[in-house]
């Protein structure tokens, strides 16, 4: 890949270099233990909430659908554990408002095998009953957005996929489940690779990690099948590089046209835990029912990466990996992008790469810092990756002219990485005042 | 000196040229406006807020004149205001019945729990993506005070507990503080609706008296002292039936427990029933332990 190695030197503009605090990347996945219940929310991706297939009472296998796929956007939902519907409602969610979700009771004296599933020969498969599989394992995105993977994996009619653009970069600090994945799971991944290559037509596959990685960079160098167009690329270590966009332009050294698609290209971007669970799953026959999680943080006394069953309250995680009682905020995902959240009894959705733990000594100095007025030291500016003005937006977001946002400052393009917050020399919630801003926008788009 | 003479009658010649054009311009594009659109533009509070469903003030003018509206549609103005724009067009002045924006939660710092403390931009919009904001009814009042900083009449003021208290004879329905609420608590009301349903938590009784202490638990003792059909209880919260307004009674709120459902006597105050437990606490609750 000599072409490639001529980008090296900048891996792409601006951005900024967080502190990395990696403390689990050497820490092998363990399994943590079934939870007395697990709450399932339907709507765990971007996309129509799923339709329950279960009623109250009923006893489910590990595994087993319970909800299906409520149209091409949605995703169906497995059973976690062996266990009994114990009830079908209301629940908090980490976004804030309460969720239909199915609580499931589990059996103390299963043995939580999973039972359900059929294998399947995919190599058989042409490729739109590819991505149909790739649909009935509920698969979302799991570095974080939670987009229905099969959607991703369509190519639509009339474009071209030349290149599958594998992101192993896993930039957010904190956050070590991919780098965990990829050191111990790489086969998998491959397997995943090449269904998801098959799935879109893609010709080569480029897997990119950030140089702080050499461990997982070397075990998917040797997981590589021999003859294949699978190649493993370094990166300079740069926040925000999991974001597609950068990672392409780390990569190629082009960047994706503002308001377009990796797809404008002739790529198709996926993490690399989506791959590696596919990579298990679809040979399998199986449904998306756990996934990998770094808990971490000063706040934890057993930090580590945990293969947890979705719908484990946080609550329960955090008792067995030992986080204080005097645990000041908990956020979910990684410190820059992740979400804080107001209740523990929340469930780990397909979304969640990350719980991070901070006690209040650590917030000690960030708690009650109030915001200065912008001095327009330029700081933002020389930190968004996307280009735009974060000071201009900022002002214009304190005066609520939204729509000036969105139509002559590109806020549509913000993909909310929090570097222009991060840099804020006077402590203005600039990352936080687009989201309310984009919200406010795509209300006004709804309406 | 010659050139001088020359050069001055040139430019008054100019002068007098292009004022005919001007003049030629000013008959053929005239557009004849109705010289009353002023007049009533001057006397509209010309706050351009919107209430009355046209794009602003002047717009509203125009479509009074036109006949397409009645003064009184303009709830900014006092009615003797919009009498006198009535009998400057000749025109009946029409009657809105008042609307005051009210809230449909009381769940101050007092009653209402915490789950977790939000800490960050002050406004109940950016608390709200922030996990919901932190108070453990995800469907009650932030009281960051967006509602009050948006009212352009000084309507809406926060009391001690942090929660907006409307003024009606300020409010003017124009409908800001029903868009800016992130948990859509506002709605504009007639005040001929005197019952009213104080709280939109739709978890079950116990979980939402857990958290809120004057939160619906939807034992549905409202429902029962009230004439048939003008209240039901839908997702554990009871709902009033407004086409049945007029048989409302001020009964129905005096046996519930929590004082959720209350009566407006008249539109700034409003009563709870005998049976409502009294809230004596004006300290703000603790957090809520996970």
């Amino acid at each position: 890949m000599k072409l490639l190695s001529y980008f090296r030197g900048e891996a792409f503009q601006r951005g900024v270099h967080p502190p990395g605090c990696k403390h689990t990347a050497d820490t092998p996945i363990r399994r943590l233990p079934f939870a007395p219940r697990l709450v399932v929310p339907l709507s765990q991706h971007i996309g129509k909430p799923s339709r329950p297939i279960v009623r109250v009472g009923e006893e489910v296998l590990r595994g087993q659908p319970i909800a299906e796929a409520d149209g091409w956007l949605s995703v169906p939902q497995h059973a976690p554990a062996t266990g009994v519907v114990e009830a079908i409602e209301l629940r908090p969610s980490a976004r804030g408002p309460w969720t239909e979700c199915i609580v499931i009771r589990v059996y103390e004296a299963s043995t939580q095998e999973v039972l359900w599933g059929t294998p399947q020969d995919l190599d058989a498969f042409p490729p739109q009953d590819i991505v149909l599989a790739v649909q009935r394992t509920g698969m979302v995105g799991l570095g974080g957005a939670a987009f229905p993977s099969h959607a991703k994996l369509t190519v639509p009619e009339g474009a071209r996929v030349e290149t599958l653009v594998v992101n192993g970069c896993e930039c957010e600090p904190y956050l070590t489940c991919d780098h965990r994945l990829m050191v111990e799971h790489a086969n998998d991944l491959m397997t995943g690779i090449r269904h998801a290559m098959r799935a879109t037509g893609a010709r080569r596959a480029i897997i990119g990690v950030e140089d702080n990685k050499p461990a997982a960079a070397e075990a998917m160098r040797r997981a590589l099948p021999p003859g294949s167009e699978i190649f493993v690329e370094e990166v300079p270590t740069k926040y925000p590089q999991g974001s597609e966009k950068m990672l392409i332009t780390a990569l190629f050294g082009v960047e994706v046209p503002s308001g377009k698609l990796p797809l404008s290209l002739g790529m198709v971007v996926n993490n690399v835990g989506t791959l590696a669970a596919l990579g298990r799953l679809l040979p399998a026959g199986q449904g998306l029912i756990e996934r990998v999680v770094t808990v971490t943080g000063p706040g934890v006394a057993r930090p580590g990466d945990y293969r947890v069953p979705l719908g484990t309250p946080i609550s329960f995680v955090l008792d067995y990996a030992g986080a204080p009682a005097q645990a000041r905020q908990v956020i979910l995902g990684g410190p820059m992008m992740g979400q804080s959240v107001a209740s523990l009894d929340v469930p780990v959705t397909k979304g969640v790469s990350g719980v991070l733990v901070f006690r209040g000594e650590d917030m000690a100095g960030r708690e009650g810092r109030r915001s200065y007025p912008c001095i327009k030291c330029g700081e933002c500016v020389e930190s968004c990756p996307m280009g735009l003005n974060p000071s201009m937006l900022g002002m214009l977001a304190a005066r609520r002219e939204y729509d000036a946002m969105g139509e002559q400052y590109h806020l549509g393009d913000c993909f909310e990485c929090g570097c222009c917050t991060y840099t804020c020399p006077s402590n203005i919630p600039l990352v936080q005042q687009f989201r309310v801003a984009k919200q406010i926008l795509r209300e006004k788009a709804a309406a | 000196m010659t050139n001088l003479a020359y050069a001055g009658a040139f430019m008054a010649l100019l002068g007098v040229a292009l004022a005919g054009v001007i003049a030629f311009a000013n008959r053929r594009l005239y557009v004849y406006e109705d010289p009353r659109i002023d007049q009533v533009e001057e006397l509209l509070p010309k706050s351009n807020c919107g209430a009355c469903g046209t794009a602003g003030c002047r717009n509203f003018a125009e479509k009074v004149v036109a006949g397409e509206i009645l003064p009184a549609q303009c709830t900014v103005n006092a009615p003797a205001q919009n009498t006198v724009i009535a009998d400057l067009l000749g025109v009946d002045a029409g009657s809105v019945e008042k609307r005051v924006a009210r809230l449909a939660c009381a769940g101050g710092r007092h009653v209402a729990y915490l789950r977790a403390r939000y800490a960050g931009h002050t406004s109940c919009r950016a608390a709200a993506v922030v996990s919901g904001g932190g108070k453990d009814c995800a469907w009650g009042c932030l009281g960051l005070a967006d509602c009050a900083e948006v009212c352009d009449f000084d309507a809406i003021h926060m009391d001690t507990h942090g929660l907006p208290v409307v003024d009606a004879d300020k409010c003017t329905a124009c409908n800001d503080c029903v868009e800016v609420c992130p948990k859509g608590l506002f709605s504009l009301e007639p005040v001929s609706r005197k019952l009213w349903v104080a709280c939109k938590n739709l978890a079950d009784g116990d979980t939402a008296e857990a958290s809120c202490e004057v939160a619906c638990t939807a034992c549905g003792k409202c429902v029962v002292d009230s004439a048939p059909g003008v209240m039901k209880l839908e997702n554990n919260l009871a709902v009033i039936d407004y086409a049945q307004n007029a048989r409302a009674a001020k009964q129905a709120i005096e046996r519930c427990p929590t004082g959720a459902i209350v009566w407006f006597d008249n539109p700034n105050f409003s009563i709870k029933g005998a049976e409502s437990k009294k809230i004596l606490r004006q300290n703000e609750l603790p957090l809520i332990s996970a």
